[in-house]
């Protein structure tokens, strides 16, 4: 199957014109390989021309990708929710299918067919340089809803979700800002300044690798978890000792 | 003139000579209190509350219940330069800057999750048991009392802090006083002194929970600690346990140690769990902020059902002559819960009624011999136990991939249909292993060993239980039948009583339905000796190991 | 037939089917017969005493040699630990001793009192009842009725003082349902961003986009009056969208509420007025997180699931002369959670 494939993509790459096969700058050559990559691995959801696929019932097998931009697939692709597994409500994060380089041909490739958001600098994204108090006061009032205060995610309606933020490369946290993964809003300039999204990922790498004082963390979702051990292991260590204490000796 | 009584010691001799403690002590050291584990639930009730007390002491030492708006800058790094309200940074100072602060924080609120959990075990236990019954009924409606009291002391306190979480609570609080027709809105801007949320509502949750909630609280349980004094303990049916008295063991020395250290048990507890287990970090919810949520916002554990009970209500409100009527919040959080409560607190006199069972009874009921009431009360843990799940429709969601939609309408049908099925089955429970409970009596222990007799039969040796044994399964009450009164007297008047006796008997017959009836001291006898001629028969004809046969007169024991 | 008696005995009808064998001998514990096995228990109990005495001691010198540095979590934990394991250590070994001690070296053999009956004596009530008479009498309540109607007269508006002393616990001056029917949005007021609070133009905002707002008048709020300024947060909070044109409907009456698709919405639920914002970009609904309301933005806020009624209060926008958005004016209706009197006002007045 695979070979077919590649034998599909080798036979494109004959047919397509001269003077694209004849230019030999470095960025050109990852278009290329991006474009190859995305006839093998994300044609049959979005089409062939990138441009989407729709079903005969007009139902979205897969969205246009012109336009998305580098970032969309940069983020996709590297946190592994692209190639998605099945169609679903939700693409979740799965295990990466593409390396780095492989990621970034792709979105090349992706975004030579329309401007859109570009993949961050560094310094856009860097937790050092964010300010972590500032940074939660934004986090509240934006993300938090969804994703919860400590980035432990949360339900969205009929099977949706948002999903948690440990774990995240800061990177990607920044495009998913940009670029507004399915369910998410997009939160972009001038309104969220690319400083502020600086400060939030500051934030949410500082809760991550924060310790928990007062202990085991048990999920930092709150009375949830609380009200679940405190049956399990207070009172059943209580009611264990009661029956121990009401006991006849031997 | 002065006695010189060489009672004691001089301290203790003073003491009687101005409090007559002699006679208290005569009267009281040796007091008999009987032994079971199931016992010690409300204990852990009270030495919690004792917990409670002590670490919330502490706190008040450092916390300001104060709503005036302050800028961090602590020790927690993460919060420094937000604006805070006094309550909220007094809590991050006890946490980061005091010594052993978190540790008090976290003691305070385990034990407050394990005041409620175990007052409700322990409800379910004397409900269960029916220790309710008369002369009981006071402490059963002063305990429904204490368990509320008990949330109103959780929320009031887990509010204090003022933080992200408990403060969506508040405003959840503020729409249900909205909702109460005529006056809510007035009443809304009482109790928060203005506007949602106003400056003033920590303070005063503040006093409502560290004097006038416990004050009750510590009434109440005098109370019902001098009751239960007074009345003695129940205690479980068994050989030498009768109505009319107590078996157990002295409260000095026995109870004294074994209480005694049960409180340092339960307090141990809670310390070693505030020291490994961390709970209610208010610091990564961040300050209370009316316009700011987090996902995954839920009450502490014991008002989760109130919370469940909300989410899954339709959206029942109307407009009628211009007056809004919001039955989708009343109904869960003002009318239903007002149901429950009565139903709870008028348990032991609708049970009365249903039973015509007016006699004292110190001795319990094992819940197999009452099945309805043993059925009433898991479709009530049931009917309680959806409404929590409920409560964290999100989390089981996101757990189980469900969508929360379907979860939210399985339980808008469920929490009509699986109560009164969950009360079904356990009433063919209970009254299956009632009858097992007279199998085992009339015909033995099954022992798993099985002979043959010379006709081929095969049959499971059974081994007759100890008369002690015996008499513990068969000495509960027996159910007591209500008959109708007639409708007219000998004279032909009228019964006012008819239609009340009706209703009263059709009610006696649903509870007592398909109880297994214990038998008579004849109907035992008969059962035992037809028992006894079938193991003599079964030996007569056995085929032994060898081969051989036993001798006609042949007895095992 | 009801019994009434209080008879303790348990109803025989046709007697009770086994007699009772009374208390089952005492069966003596390994520590009663067996001296070492008692010393041994002996040394059990000391031993969970005397470890109990070490981890007091350890609280101490945990708590001495473990002060809490500043910005250090994982201090703080090793503390938090340290001192939580030797209290709870010590009460929960104390507790663990005395209760060994009992269970193994007390006398488990059972005692056996009797209960009493509850009711007075016969002499115990005809006493009562005299005394109560005597006081009765004595008292004339019974002659004077002039003396009892007026004191049940006194007492009984005793309450009113009580009840009414308690009226300035909140403002009821202007009534609350008209307090509530109006926020500090009006005509011209700029939309800002929460946080930041700067002013947003139309063209900032993408399809797909959600901005958390407020109105630019929170700003005014001075210093002094913090109260102000949260409850504004707690009324005046908004949410701004942008959708495609074709992606919404637009109801009569509302045509020129939105900006070139962008919408604007209450941010709290009208349930029970947690804040919402949760927004699902593809399907336009918005999840309050409370109790799962969701709200179909691109329908005018309508409820669509959960136990939420009235749909999302929509704000009118219009672009002011500068080019950012800003209100048309305030609310049409009064925001937030339902109240008996809500549906009396319309543009904060009274209809």
């Amino acid at each position: 199957m695979a070979v077919a494939l590649a034998g599909l993509a080798g036979l494109f790459s004959l047919l397509s014109p001269a003077s694209q096969a004849a230019t030999t700058t470095a960025m050109s050559t990852e278009i290329e390989e991006g474009k190859q990559l995305f006839l093998v691995g994300c044609s049959s959801c979005h089409g062939v021309n990138a441009d989407g696929v729709i079903r005969e019932d007009g139902t979205v097998l897969g969205p246009s990708l012109i336009g998305v931009g580098a970032a969309s697939v940069h983020f996709q692709v590297g946190t592994g929710r692209m190639p998605m597994a099945r169609n679903n409500v939700q693409a979740p994060r799965k295990s990466i299918a593409y390396d780095e380089e492989q990621t970034l041909a792709l979105a090349a490739y992706v975004a030579s067919l329309a401007p859109g958001p570009a993949i961050p600098e560094p310094d856009q994204y860097d937790p050092a340089q964010g300010d972590i108090a500032r940074g939660g006061v934004l986090y509240r009032t934006n993300c938090a809803q969804c994703h919860n205060t400590t980035g432990q995610g949360g339900a969205l309606t009929l099977g949706k979700y948002a999903p948690k933020l440990t774990g995240v490369e800061p990177v990607h946290m920044y495009e998913a800002m940009v670029t507004g993964p399915q369910s998410m809003p997009v939160f972009v300039e001038p309104v969220m300044s690319s400083e502020d999204k600086r400060d939030i990922i500051a934030y949410l790498k500082n809760v991550e690798s924060e310790a928990n004082p007062g202990g085991l963390g048990v999920g930092r979702i709150g009375p949830v978890s609380e009200g679940l051990w405190v049956w399990v292991i207070g009172l059943g260590a209580l009611i264990g000792a009661a029956a121990w204490l009401g006991a006849r000796s031997s | 003139m002065s006695a010189t009584t060489k009672f004691a010691s001089k301290p203790v001799a003073a003491l009687d000579q101005r409090l007559t403690i002699g006679k208290l002590a005569k009267d009281n050291l040796r007091k008999v209190f009987p032994d079971h584990w199931s016992f010690l639930l409300g204990e852990i009730a009270l030495y919690s509350f004792i917990v409670l007390l002590l670490s919330g002491t502490f706190l008040t030492l450092f916390f300001k219940p104060s709503m005036v708006e302050v800028i961090y800058q602590g020790s927690y790094v993460p919060l420094r330069g937000v604006p805070m309200s006094e309550a909220y940074a007094s809590t991050l100072d006890i946490s980061f800057d005091v010594r052993g602060g978190l540790l008090m924080r976290q003691v305070h609120h385990w034990s407050a999750l394990l005041f409620v959990a175990s007052m409700t075990v322990h409800m379910f236990r004397v409900f269960f048991t029916g220790a309710f019954r008369r002369p009981r009924e006071i402490n059963w409606s002063i305990g429904g009392v204490l368990l509320l009291m008990g949330l109103a002391a959780g929320f009031t306190g887990y509010s204090l802090p003022d933080d992200l979480l408990s403060g969506t609570g508040l405003r959840i609080i503020e729409g249900i006083v909205l909702s109460i027709p005529v006056v809510g809105t007035y009443l809304s801007f009482l109790v928060f002194g203005g506007d949602y949320p106003g400056d003033d509502i920590i303070s005063r949750l503040y006093i409502a929970h560290v004097l006038l909630v416990p004050g009750l609280i510590l009434a109440l349980v005098g109370a019902h600690l001098l009751i239960l004094w007074y009345q003695k303990h129940t205690q479980w049916p068994g050989p030498g346990r009768t109505e009319k008295n107590v078996v157990g063991y002295p409260l000095f020395p026995v109870y004294t140690a074994k209480a005694g250290g049960f409180f340092f048990v339960v307090s141990g507890v809670t310390v070693l769990m505030s020291a490994l287990i961390q709970i209610n970090p208010v610091w990564f919810w961040g300050p209370y902020d009316p316009s700011q949520v987090t996902a995954g916002t839920q009450p502490d554990w014991y008002i989760g059902w109130l919370d469940g009970m909300l989410r899954v209500m339709p959206g029942w409100e109307w407009v009628i002559f211009g007056y809004t009527l919001s039955l989708n919040v009343m109904i869960p959080s003002l009318i239903m819960p007002g149901v429950l409560t009565v139903l709870l607190l008028a348990y032991p006199a609708i049970e009365r009624f249903a039973t015509g069972d007016d006699r004292e009874h110190h001795l319990l009921d094992r819940p197999r011999n009452n099945p309805t009431r043993t059925g009433i009360g898991v479709m009530a843990i049931v009917f309680y136990g959806m409404l929590w799940l409920s409560g964290g429709n999100d989390f089981v969601a996101t757990i189980f991939q469900i969508p929360v939609n379907y979860i939210t309408q399985f339980m808008q049908i469920g929490l009509i249909v699986l109560p009164p099925l969950a009360f079904i089955i356990t009433r063919r429970i209970a009254i299956g292993l009632q009858r097992r409970d007279l199998e085992r009596v009339e015909h033995g222990r099954e022992t798993g060993v099985i002979r043959m007799t010379t006709e081929g039969e095969f049959y499971e040796e059974h081994e007759p239980v100890s008369e002690y044994e015996a008499y513990a399964l068969m000495s509960h009450p027996r159910p007591n039948m209500i008959e109708v009164e007639p409708a007219v007297d000998e004279n032909g008047v009228k019964n006012p009583n008819h239609k009340k006796s009706k209703r009263q008997a059709a009610l006696n017959r649903f509870y007592w339905n398909n109880t297994v009836q214990k038998p008579t001291a004849e109907e035992m006898h008969r059962e035992l000796d037809h028992a006894a001629h079938e193991t003599e028969e079964h030996l007569e004809h056995e085929i032994l190991p060898g081969g051989g046969h036993n001798p006609p007169e042949a007895t095992r024991h | 037939m009801t019994t009434h008696s209080s008879d303790l005995e348990p109803a025989s009808q046709g007697g009770d089917p086994l007699p009772d064998p009374g208390l089952p001998p005492h069966r003596p514990r390994l520590s009663d017969t067996d001296a070492k096995s008692a010393k041994r228990a002996e040394r059990q109990v000391a031993a969970m005493f005397g470890i109990a005495a070490l981890a007091s001691l350890g609280f101490v010198a945990a708590y001495l040699a473990l002060p809490l540095i500043e910005g250090d979590l994982v201090r703080l934990q090793l503390s938090n630990l340290a001192l939580g394991l030797t209290l709870g250590g010590a009460l929960f070994l104390i507790g663990l001793g005395a209760i060994q001690w009992a269970k193994k070296l007390m006398p488990d053999v059972e005692m056996v009192q009797e209960r009493h009956p509850f009711e007075s004596s016969p002499e115990d009530q005809a006493g009562a009842i005299a005394a109560f008479q005597a006081g009765v009498e004595e008292s004339g309540i019974g002659r004077r009725k002039l003396i009892r109607n007026s004191l049940i007269g006194g007492m009984a508006l005793l309450p009113l003082p009580i009840v009414f002393i308690l009226g300035d616990l909140g403002p009821l001056n202007p009534s609350p349902p008209r307090v509530r029917a109006s926020t500090i949005w009006g005509p011209g007021v700029r939309v800002v961003n929460d946080v930041t609070f700067e002013p947003i133009r139309p063209e900032d905002l993408q399809v797909g986009q959600l901005v958390n707002a407020m109105p630019a008048t929170y700003k005014d709020i001075p210093e002094t009056e913090h109260v102000d300024a949260l409850n504004a947060r707690a009324f005046a909070s908004v949410i701004l969208v942008r959708m495609e044109l074709d992606e919404f409907e637009v109801p009569q009456g509302r045509e020129d509420w939105d900006v070139d698709g962008i919408l604007c919405y209450s941010k709290i639920c009208t349930h029970v007025g947690c804040p919402i914002s949760l927004y699902e970009q593809q399907t336009h609904n918005m999840l309050c997180p409370c109790h799962q309301s969701t709200f179909a933005l691109a329908e005018s806020g309508k409820v669509v699931f959960g136990p939420a009624k009235r749909p999302l209060p929509q704000l009118a926008l219009e672009v002011d002369a500068e080019g950012y958005l800003a209100a048309q004016g305030d609310f049409a209706e009064p925001v937030g959670p339902s109240y008996w009197e809500r549906a009396k006002f319309e543009n904060g007045e009274r209809i």
